[in-house]
């Protein structure tokens, strides 16, 4: 069978996730239960008390990279129909493409001049 | 040349015979869970005997001689892992949240097993042919991301939450160089479809060497393997888990089998990232056959360079030590950013100019 099928896409997450959860059920029933201790149910930092709160505002360089991401994720979605016709197309679709992929290379290069790209 | 599409015939005969006390639309539907149960089975048993031979490997390299114990040659020492592993006590601390918690690992593994759908085992061995089998390796890739970053935000743990933070960034840099990587292979094949671009490597040239695509863009093939290491997770860019700084990073909370999930997955991936590098560079499933069951071939030949490469993997894992982050950030955006875009402008002039 080797073409696109669709029932498979759609059985298939159900497959993994039943699977998933067969596993999981498998190990509650096997598993050991001794009586649960507020110590045991703390986090684990190294058995140092926890001191304050985990979930604060986080380092911006993070988002940065999150956001330069972004730009180079959608220039590769529209080169991939231009990557599947190229054998095509030929000399005229390869130079359109570059030009595109200089303007590009001239918002990386940006992005490097304003320090996006410094972890800082 | 023997016949190597033999046994494609066993989509009628089972079909058919479900049919025979089912009706037809369940005969079907049938069928492709029983396909879909093997490729977990497959998945689950080499995660058992990938951690098996990552600590024999990594054992010699470091003059030990890794498990030895449990069985003969410790061969059921990953099995004895995984019944403890069932058997130990599930915990999750009070002040977790508790929805991202839970559904953390399941995540992370249907990431995983997504993945394995469109992989060409072999010409007749494939769950599922999409035409666009390449973006949904990549999309299901980065999906893993997401339970990461639950797992490490839900965990409510400090250590937790710097990995899971860590391994996004990671994750979210290295996809750039590893999508422009695959495009080169796309633009050689002229095709999305995970079988057209194994049928495309057919052939020799000069009637000895094969016609690989890593022989037409090496550079494609460096920049792909290194991205799949940081993808994964693996050592020189093991950050979000971190023994060292970060107990285990965001899987620190986790224990029993939710854990084993993680862990599953983990190395799931592990292998999917060469058979993606074997299918993509590698020619996937060419190779010699032999008149001896001639339909196993294929299989044989994909499952040795796939496992080849996970040798690399392990190999680099013992040899090189961990980045600092800045260095990796700076890796992936400075070096192979730029080099990607070199390779596309190489491959893409190989195939508009000369064809």
């Amino acid at each position: 069978m080797l073409q696109q099928d669709y029932l498979t896409l759609a059985v298939y997450p159900l497959v993994i996730i039943g699977f998933s959860v067969f596993v999981l059920a498998l190990a509650w029933v096997l598993r050991a239960k001794p009586p649960k201790t507020p110590l045991k149910q703390s986090a684990y930092e190294c058995g140092v008390p926890t001191r304050g709160e985990t979930w604060v505002r986080f380092r911006v360089a993070y988002y940065l990279y999150a956001l330069v991401f972004v730009v180079f994720d959608v220039e590769i979605i529209f080169l991939y129909p231009w990557a599947v016709a190229l054998k095509r197309l030929g000399l005229f679709a390869y130079i359109e493409a570059i030009i595109f992929i200089l303007i590009l290379l001239v918002a990386l290069g940006y992005a490097w001049k304003e320090g996006a790209l410094e972890w800082k | 040349m023997p016949d190597v599409t033999q046994g494609l015939g066993a989509y009628e005969v089972i079909v058919g015979w479900l049919s025979g006390f089912t009706p037809h639309w369940l005969a079907e539907v049938l069928y492709r869970v029983g396909a879909g149960l093997l490729i977990l089975t497959l998945i689950s048993t080499l995660a058992l005997v990938l951690v098996y031979i990552l600590r024999k490997v990594m054992g010699h390299m470091q003059c030990r001689l890794g498990p030895r114990v449990t069985g003969p040659f410790g061969l059921l020492q990953t099995a004895a892992d995984a019944v403890k592993l069932m058997q130990k006590e599930d915990i999750i601390p009070t002040n977790v949240d508790r929805f991202l918690f839970i559904l953390a690992p399941y995540v992370v593994f249907f990431s995983c097993g997504m993945i394995f759908m469109v992989l060409p085992l072999s010409p007749t061995w494939i769950l599922n042919d999409l035409e666009v089998g390449v973006l949904f390796f990549v999309a299901f890739g980065s999906l893993a991301s997401f339970g990461l970053l639950m797992g490490g935000f839900g965990s409510n743990n400090k250590y937790s939450l710097v990995g899971g933070m860590r391994s996004v960034a990671q994750v979210v840099s290295y996809e750039v160089p590893m999508v422009l990587a695959i495009l080169g292979a796309v633009m050689l094949a002229g095709s999305l479809s995970m079988h057209q671009i194994v049928v495309a490597q057919e052939g020799m040239w000069l009637g000895f060497i094969p016609k690989w695509f890593i022989f037409l863009q090496p550079l494609g093939f460096v920049i792909y393997f290194l991205c799949g290491l940081a993808e994964t997770g693996q050592t020189p860019f093991d950050l979000p888990e971190g023994e060292s700084e970060l107990v285990a990073g965001y899987n620190t909370e986790y224990s029993g089998m939710r854990f084993a999930l993680f862990f599953l997955a983990e190395f799931g991936n592990l292998f999917a990232i060469s058979a993606m590098a074997t299918t993509l560079f590698l020619g996937g499933w060419h190779g010699p056959v032999f008149s001896f069951l001639p339909w196993l071939w294929p299989f044989v030949w994909f499952m040795a360079k796939a496992m080849a490469l996970t040798f690399c993997m392990m190999w680099v894992r013992s040899t090189w030590l961990r980045f600092r982050i800045d260095q990796m950030m700076d890796f992936a955006w400075k070096i192979l950013v730029p080099l990607s875009l070199l390779n596309i402008f190489i491959t893409a002039g190989e195939v508009a100019i000369i064809r």
